[in-house]
């Protein structure tokens, strides 16, 4: 028997608004509203209804609303309505429930109970608008030994870098997992402003070969769509040993959005769900990391960069010293935050730790262990808004990877059913007629507009601190102060309590 | 002796066209217009709908008050053209009056054939249904009590009766041909256009003719009789092409002309009813008597004319005609295999033959029709096409994506 | 000249075009007011066929057909290049509709007249209101070359 479940939402449609132009009927692909003939009435069905707000929307009279229902069970604090759900459906089921995009539970924010400082009198504030400031930065090893040529003048011997012009990129997000046009519209974003996107384990298309030198490869445990074209396209390559949203386990693409041309980009076979290992099966050490880095390194002559991608864990100090001292040139951290086009509900809410305290403990953990400067640290994994950005440095990040901010640039409405493929908004799909909803054309420059203001904001925060580059932020973890947390977190991100002075 | 760049003969849609066609590479050289109406050029389809009470006489011109004069046109109006001698290069008007030309188009349009009637001159009260003066005087023999009578029911024979309809008793229509408007219909079409005359106070005299007219009565040859107050003839139309013909150029059924309007006479030009057009729908020369057509004529005409390059190729018959609200299209010939979709109140048939369209008729169903009209005239292979699609309504989206990139381009 | 232009990768056949079009024309101030109930007569129209959609306006033919036929002269190409229809001297004969070949001049609902796209030059949008609304940038308006 399958019991019931009442829809979380409702379609309230404003009568005395709707046109009954069925503008909402033709563009959701989860069949929700319909146009009853007889009364010249649109219907709605609630239970198919995702909240992705595509209706609301373009609705041209603003006729729609989606609220939550006020359905309710017996009032209970524990056993909440989405648990109560939760039991039912696997009871139906007998199934791992699945879930998308970052996890949504109420965990505390670190980011939010941070405050940044500002110049006073004494250490005068700079106007970003009057004055330089430094938003271009280098990521990678500074590992460079002073070496003399023959002729006795200084070699170069700096490990390669990735120069970006803001300190943000676009995370690891898979062509399969995200369309064609969002892909293009990461792509084109990243070249025109100067950093780089991420193709995450889904290869890279053959049409976006040309964006290669704004571009990071992904080498997963799945290897899908590693081959040498594929490692010599891009400007740096990431292994991929964790992720975020699901440390533990490795991804999961379903089936029904490996179409022909991902297949053939991934290298794997069609309609086929592809999951991809939890370990890599020839990493089990940080002596086998380093023989996979030098692998990349030797293939693509030490010319770029590679990245070593982990998911915040509550070892990640540690992990984090061995892989500086496995030849990476950069470690990525992706907190628990971080989205993902599927995981196993329970991994998603449960596993993993916040970035911030991740990225403080390993920047403290790296300057300590003075290897600090043989790596770069990024980190990911729910950095919202160009405050988190700055804060990030401050505990000391060199640069961020956002992916669901720069979804939401591309329409993204977070309704978290990216594992379903009917993405609305043409994001998390692979369906042609939805995949066009997306024109690159309009994507790229609203990507370009997010990160374009976010570099403004950043500029008027460093400014506000007297500080006129990147390099003078990070790590400064003076100019944070924590208000609302304990003094056991105080110490972990090694920030002074507001109020506190010198 | 005046002299002028350009001399056109007619002053309708043609010349008008033409006008345009010569300033559109000539801003400079002289024209002028030979009209023999007392009229600056105006639709003459616009007669019924000005009988009808639709449009009225200033509505009725063609083109706005100064478009002579911002064109730098000089105007002869109510002067008949009687000879040209391509040799001298002039025109001679009646009066004896030369004028001589560069380039000189001929746009003499047509006048109504006038059949031997036995015992015609019996009747008093009779007309022709062609120009603005035609209607005026018809207009004024209009009366509640009167009943007409049509001899026609072409074109011109059933729109003049939409205009009088309401204005007189009873009209009686009578025709030769077995179906009205047996040039742009077939038999379920003509029948169903018929009714609708009817339902408006029409009698029918088919398959019959007029054996002998008393003033107010005809008798048919079938032995039925006609009473009428109002006579109109409305049998067709011949072309008037005696200028040409006297002056030594080619004529067959009409002036004869190359795609760009040039006539066998050096720097003579022909446009409109009075020419002939190589039709692409049955692939022969023929008078298209039709206002677009003329207006396409004219325009290549000029243009030539000017020293510019034009050519007419995808001239076929085409005609939009309304009766009393029902919307009637066709073009083309009606000969290959033939897709019907009929209903109580519309009719549709396309008829494809050699892969590609060759004719239409549609009663009632107007919307983007112009996309089947297309596809006739550029003569477009439907091998690669969505026929399914097309056959249900025209659509460019049935078509393939070669074409649709038109829509990226400026057109 | 500035012209309508539609890209057919990106249309998505929603028709929200037709119905800011209809509004756009209603001259009425409220979208609910002017539509609401109403069969809808958009000047530019969908054309789609399975999963191919694009929306079709009066394209402003630099030669265009609709004007060298129209038996009245109430169609008009200006010097701005804008095809304009004069209802007052139409009589609603749809020549225009007849030859028009991309389908674009239609018959007004009211009978006796045709209307077409004029780039909302006779509303007062003041910018083409279908292009303003597509959700997915399919419609521009923009100057192209021929080739």
């Amino acid at each position: 028997m399958e019991l019931y479940i009442r829809p979380d939402y409702e379609v309230v449609r404003n009568e005395s608004r709707c046109i009954a132009c069925r503008v909402c009927e033709r563009q959701c692909a989860n069949e929700v509203h319909s146009f009853d003939p007889e009364t010249g009435l649109m219907r709605s069905d609630e239970s198919k209804c995702v909240n992705c707000h595509r209706c609301v929307s373009l609705c041209p009279t603003h006729a729609l609303k989606i609220v939550k229902t006020d359905d309710t069970y017996r009032e209970n604090a524990n056993w909440e309505a989405q648990t109560i759900h939760e039991v039912y459906r696997q009871a139906n089921t007998g199934g791992v429930l699945l879930s998308s995009m970052g996890n949504p539970k109420p965990y505390p924010v670190f980011w939010d109970k941070l405050l940044i400082n500002a110049s006073q009198v004494t250490n005068p504030p700079i106007d970003p608008l009057r004055e330089p400031m430094e938003t271009k930065l280098y990521l990678g090893s500074r590992k460079a030994n002073i070496v003399r040529g023959e002729d006795g003048l200084l070699k170069d011997t700096l490990p390669p870098q990735l120069k970006l012009s803001v300190p943000i990129m676009f995370s690891a997000m898979s062509y399969g997992s995200i369309s064609y046009n969002a892909h293009e519209s990461l792509a084109r974003a990243a070249e025109e402003l100067g950093t780089y996107y991420n193709t995450g384990e889904g290869g890279l298309h053959k049409d976006f070969y040309k964006y290669g030198k704004n571009t990071i490869v992904q080498v997963a445990s799945g290897r899908f769509g590693v081959h040498k074209e594929y490692l010599e396209a891009a400007a740096a390559i990431e292994i991929k040993m964790g992720q975020g949203a699901k440390p533990g386990i490795g991804g999961h693409l379903p089936g029904a959005k490996i179409t022909e041309d991902v297949s053939e980009t991934r290298m794997i076979p069609k309609g086929i769900d592809a999951i991809s290992p939890a370990p890599h099966h020839d990493i089990y050490s940080i002596e086998d990391l380093k023989q996979l880095v030098d692998s990349l390194k030797e293939a693509t002559e030490y010319k770029k960069p590679v990245i070593v991608k982990i998911a915040a864990v509550h070892n990640a100090a540690a992990i984090a010293s061995g892989i500086a001292r496995s030849g990476a040139d950069i470690i990525a951290i992706d907190g628990y935050r971080g989205g993902t086009g599927a995981a196993p509900t329970r991994i998603r809410d449960n596993v993993g730790i916040p970035i911030e305290m991740a990225l403080a403990q390993i920047d403290t953990r790296l300057r300590e262990e003075g290897i600090r400067d043989n790596v770069s640290l990024v980190v990911g994994g729910s950095v919202r808004s160009s405050a988190d950005v700055v804060k990030a440095i401050a505990l000391g990040a060199d640069a961020c990877y956002i992916g669901t901010a720069a979804l939401l640039a591309l329409g993204c409405h977070l309704c978290r059913s990216c594992h379903t493929g009917k993405c609305n908004w043409g994001i998390a799909t692979q369906r042609p007629d939805l995949v066009k909803r997306l024109n690159p054309d309009l994507g790229y420059k609203r990507l370009v507009n997010l990160v374009s203001a976010w570099k403004h904001e950043i500029e008027e925060m460093m400014g506000g601190m007297g500080i006129n580059s990147l390099e003078a932020l990070k790590g400064n973890r003076l100019m944070l102060r924590g208000i609302g947390l304990t003094d056991t977190e105080l110490r972990l991100l090694g920030v002074r309590y507001a109020g506190e002075s010198l | 002796m005046s002299k002028f760049q350009y001399v056109i003969i007619g002053g309708s849609i043609a010349a008008v066209a033409a006008i345009e066609g010569i300033r559109s590479k000539d801003s400079e050289g002289s024209i002028l217009v030979i009209g023999e109406e007392n009229h600056v050029a105006y639709g003459r389809p616009l007669i019924s709908y000005y009988l009808l009470g639709e449009t009225d006489l200033p509505r009725m011109d063609y083109r706005p008050a100064d478009f002579y004069e911002k064109n730098g046109v000089t105007l002869r109006l109510g002067v008949r053209a009687t000879a040209i001698h391509p040799a001298k290069k002039t025109v001679e008007l009646a009066g004896g009056e030369k004028i001589g030309y560069e380039k000189l188009l001929v746009a003499t349009g047509s006048r109504p054939f006038e059949p031997p009637m036995e015992g015609i001159e019996n009747v008093k009260e009779r007309y022709h249904f062609m120009t603005m003066d035609d209607a005026l005087s018809l207009e004024k023999a209009l009366s509640p009590e009167k009943r007409a009578l049509i001899i026609g029911a072409g074109l011109i024979g059933l729109k003049c009766f939409e205009g009088i309809a309401v204005r007189v008793k009873h009209t009686a229509i009578v025709d030769l041909a077995p179906r009205i408007l047996p040039s742009i219909l077939d038999e379920a079409g003509a029948k169903m256009v018929q009714r609708v005359l009817e339902e408006h106070n029409a009698t029918f005299y088919l398959a019959d003719s007029v054996a002998h007219f008393d003033e107010h009565k005809a008798t048919l040859k079938s032995g039925k009789e006609v009473e009428f107050d109002i006579l109109i003839t409305a049998v067709g139309v011949r072309p008037n092409v005696e200028l040409i013909k006297e002056a030594g150029g080619e004529v067959s059924r009409g002036i004869v002309i190359d795609a760009g309007g040039r006539t066998t006479l050096p720097d003579v030009y022909a446009a409109g009813d009075c020419a002939e057009s190589f039709d692409v729908a049955s692939g022969t020369k023929k008078i298209l008597a039709l206002l677009p057509n003329a207006s396409f004529q004219g325009r290549v005409a000029g243009v030539n004319m000017a020293g510019g390059e034009a050519e007419l190729t995808d001239a076929a018959a085409f005609n939009s005609i309304g009766f009393f609200g029902t919307h009637v299209m066709t073009a083309g010939v009606y000969e290959g295999e033939e897709h019907l979709d009929r209903t109580e109140t519309s009719y549709k048939a396309l008829f494809f033959k050699d892969g590609v369209l060759k004719g239409f008729i549609l009663i009632d169903h107007p919307e983007r029709a112009g996309i089947y009209t297309m596809l006739l005239r550029k003569r477009i292979p439907l091998s690669e096409t969505d026929l399914k699609t097309l056959e249900g309504a025209p659509k460019w989206s049935a078509l393939p994506e070669e074409m649709r990139r038109d829509f990226a381009r400026e057109v | 000249m500035k012209r309508i232009y539609v890209n057919e990768k990106w249309c998505l056949g929603c028709h929200l075009c037709e119905y800011e079009c209809a509004y756009a024309n209603s001259g009425i101030a409220d979208m609910v007011r002017a539509l609401k109930g109403k069969t809808i007569h958009p000047r530019v129209q969908v054309d789609e066929d399975g999963d191919i959609h694009f929306a079709v306006n009066c394209r402003h033919c630099t030669d265009p057909v609709c004007v060298q036929s129209c038996i009245s002269g109430a169609l008009t190409k200006g010097e701005d290049g804008v095809v304009r229809i004069d209802q007052e001297k139409c009589v609603g004969c749809l020549t225009c509709v007849l030859v028009c070949p991309y389908g674009a001049v239609l018959p007004s609902p009211e009978g006796h007249a045709a209307m077409k796209c004029q780039l909302c030059t006779d509303n007062q949008m003041g910018e083409p209101n279908c292009v303003k609304h597509c959700p997915n940038g399919a419609i521009v308006f923009e100057e192209r070359s021929a080739l």
